[in-house]
């Protein structure tokens, strides 16, 4: 691949790419379900909401949401940060994905994910992934790192660039 | 429910976790379930259509399949351990090893390591064939009550 596309997008690209991962992230059907939303697409880096839903509590005696929504949240944010280094929607699957719970997301308290990818290969993308609190002080919540194959198409006969 | 060690405590004596996955709202917006097979707890995740990531193959989204491993995962720490506090997940591993078709999906957690403090869950999670398992996660937990794990 050129280096220039591992370049965050420009100008009108970037708000291109900004409405193509707005899509993609309102498209599937599990963010949907979650209320994932789309929050902005600034330099490179992707940020998503999950707002707070009575529906996704792991202890009903605390209110804490639990943690597979977070995961699901930071793995969403991950994968389209992915896209955006590419800067192209290619398939993508995620390999692997770590996740340290710092503390509890505060019920009633919307979490915001911002993944950036910041490396890519012929056939694998690194991405770190923070969530937090984004009203008032910056709280974090979790902190994330994965990894992704990617399923670039053939580009000559006999030349698989995927795995 | 009064508290969730009463719900666990009970739910330890009849050897049914049922009562306490049903008061979870989150395993009922995910479609878990949980049953004993010979001891063994196996959790469940019904295939609905929201648990889809890529309408286009179709699979599951790795969130789910994340969700219904950890979920898995804080089961067996409270089923197998001294404990009656629900564990608080410190850190989880997760290797997503095949697509996840479109149907239900089952987890089965096994300890790696019980201390006092911490445990180290492994779960594998499947769908058609344990053979071939979907993902797999290693899950830290701290099963002593502490205030806030971020603070120590």
């Amino acid at each position: 691949m050129s280096r220039q596309s591992n370049e965050p997008a420009q100008g009108a690209d970037s708000e291109r790419m900004a409405r193509l991962v707005e899509n993609i992230a309102r498209f599937v059907p599990h963010n949907r379900a979650l209320g994932v939303r789309f929050v902005s697409l600034t330099a490179g880096r992707v940020t998503l909401a999950l707002p707070y839903d009575e529906k996704l509590v792991g202890n009903p005696l605390t209110g804490v949401v639990h943690g597979g929504a977070i995961t699901a949240l930071l793995d969403a944010a991950c994968g389209l940060a992915v896209l955006v280094k590419l800067g192209k929607p290619i398939p993508v699957a995620t390999l692997d994905l770590r996740i340290d719970y710092l503390r509890p997301a505060t019920p009633q308290k919307e979490v915001h994910a911002c993944a950036e990818c910041f490396r890519v290969t012929q056939n694998v993308a690194f991405v770190r992934c923070d969530a937090f609190h984004a009203d008032g002080e910056k709280e974090f919540v979790a902190v994330a790192n994965g990894t992704f194959i990617l399923f670039r198409r053939q580009t000559r006969a006999g030349a698989d660039e995927a795995p | 429910m009064s508290s969730t060690g009463d719900v666990v405590r009970a739910a330890k004596q009849t050897g049914n976790l049922s009562a306490l996955v049903e008061a979870i709202p989150y395993f009922r917006f995910l479609g878990i379930s949980v049953e004993t097979v010979s001891g063994q707890l196996v959790g469940k995740m019904a295939y609905s259509d929201p648990l889809i990531g890529n309408a286009s193959l179709p699979a599951l989204h790795g969130g789910a399949i994340g969700a219904l491993l950890e979920s898995t995962a804080i089961l067996q720490a409270l089923w197998a351990s001294e404990t009656v506090v629900l564990p608080k997940i410190v850190t989880i591993t997760i290797d997503f090893l095949r697509s996840a078709r479109p149907v239900d999906t089952f987890a089965k957690g096994t300890f790696t390591k019980q201390g006092r403090r911490v445990v180290n869950v492994c779960v594998d999670a499947w769908q058609e064939s344990r053979e071939r398992p979907i993902a797999r996660a290693n899950a830290i937990f701290l099963v002593e009550i502490v205030d806030e794990i971020g603070e120590r």
